[in-house]
């Protein structure tokens, strides 16, 4: 049996999607049997971060009501064969699936993969709690902003009184550089703020921007930086206990000497 | 970076409290308060019930009118109650001291 993980932020545009993604592929490369879920039904999005959008035959609406088997429409990723996309419907209503469908369909997912990773709608209605439904452990995504960490504090909220306990964060888009002068909240700071459990954390990096329009997780470039923290993130839900990484940039002489002057 | 800020920091003059950072944290308490509140009418409930108890024992409050609720003030959040007296008691009701009950005060 498998575990259902939801990812999910109250705010959109934090990283959900990227995070399912990078997170979900770097389980895979773990030796994992993954699928991941894309739940925002009207705002389809998933399949064009893995670049699996031309594939798409069959969706999660056809599946839930039986329009085709739930295998047809399982997309197998391009490069990992243990990768599977279950696509949301982009055409359909987003009250398309009910609650009981979506949970029924974690149960099957769950029979046959290691992880079933589901990239929850932003907000909280229908979608958010349809995605949340079928899972068992959270994930909740934030960036170091009041906005979303405010959101991520009434979705924490949320996910305790429907009794999925203990969700972990992620914080996304660290600037090291504005954190250091001190016009960025911190990881300390936002911990102090959220009190949840901390699983990973994620430099703002221009390799997202990158992969994304490519349709390649970064986590498959071995050079990038939010690809390694996703890989960290991977193993620390495997279990393994992997330290935070030092978000700290490379920087030159020039770079040091700034660096020397702004010190408080 | 400006030249000013620049030198500003090489001067020290940029301290903590300055820092966008601060008064990002600072808000985001706040907000927090009432949002965590808002989303439990339970906890305010049970702190109605709590302070009606407690209060009761010393004197006769008018239970049907007392009012809780927090307010912001500029620096922070403030639990106002507002709570009728009807009568003070002679004596307390129980003069056994009160077992503090364990956990309670988390912010959540």
């Amino acid at each position: 049996m498998g575990r259902v993980i939801v990812i999910t932020s109250g705010k959109g545009g934090v990283g959900k999607t990227t995070t399912t993604a990078n997170v979900g592929t770097a389980l895979a490369m773990l030796g994992k049997k993954v699928v991941l879920v894309d739940t925002d039904i009207g705002l389809r999005n998933l399949d064009v971060v893995l670049g699996l959008e031309n594939r798409i035959v069959y969706d999660i609406v056809d599946a839930v009501r039986g329009n085709c088997r739930l295998k047809q429409a399982l997309i197998k990723d391009k490069r990992l064969e243990n990768l599977y996309l279950l696509p949301a419907a982009q055409t359909k209503d987003k009250t398309a699936v009910t609650t009981e469908q979506m949970v029924e369909l974690c149960e099957k997912l769950k029979e046959e993969f290691d992880y079933v990773v589901i990239d929850c709608p932003a907000g909280i209605e229908h979608g958010f709690k349809n995605a949340i439904a079928g899972a068992e452990q959270a994930i909740v995504v934030t960036t170091p902003e009041v906005s979303a960490v405010r959101d991520a504090d009434r979705i924490i909220g949320l996910l305790e009184a429907a009794g999925i306990t203990e969700p972990k964060l992620i914080i996304n888009r660290i600037r090291t550089n504005m954190v250091r002068t001190g016009d960025m909240m911190g990881v300390d700071d936002i911990l102090d703020i959220l009190a949840i459990g901390l699983l990973g954390i994620v430099p703002d990096d221009d390799a997202i921007v990158i992969s994304t329009n490519r349709g390649e997780p970064t986590v498959f470039d071995d050079n990038s930086r939010p690809g390694r923290a996703f890989r960290n993130i991977a193993r620390r839900i495997e279990g393994e206990d992997v330290p935070l990484m030092n978000l700290e940039e490379k920087q030159g002489f020039f770079g040091r000497l700034k660096h020397m002057l702004k010190a408080d | 970076m400006n030249i000013v800020s620049f030198l500003g920091k090489f001067f020290g003059r940029d301290s903590e409290a300055d820092a966008s950072k601060s008064v990002a944290k600072q808000r985001l308490r706040l907000v927090l308060v009432h949002d965590r509140l808002d989303v439990s009418e339970t906890i305010m409930n049970s702190l109605r019930e709590d302070l009606i108890s407690t209060i009761g024992k010393y004197m006769e409050i008018d239970k049907d009118a007392l009012e809780v609720s927090l307010s912001r003030e500029d620096e922070g959040v403030a639990l106002v109650a507002n709570i009728p007296v009807i009568n003070v008691k002679r004596q307390p009701d129980s003069v056994k001291p009160v077992i503090q009950a364990k956990g309670v005060g988390s912010a959540k």
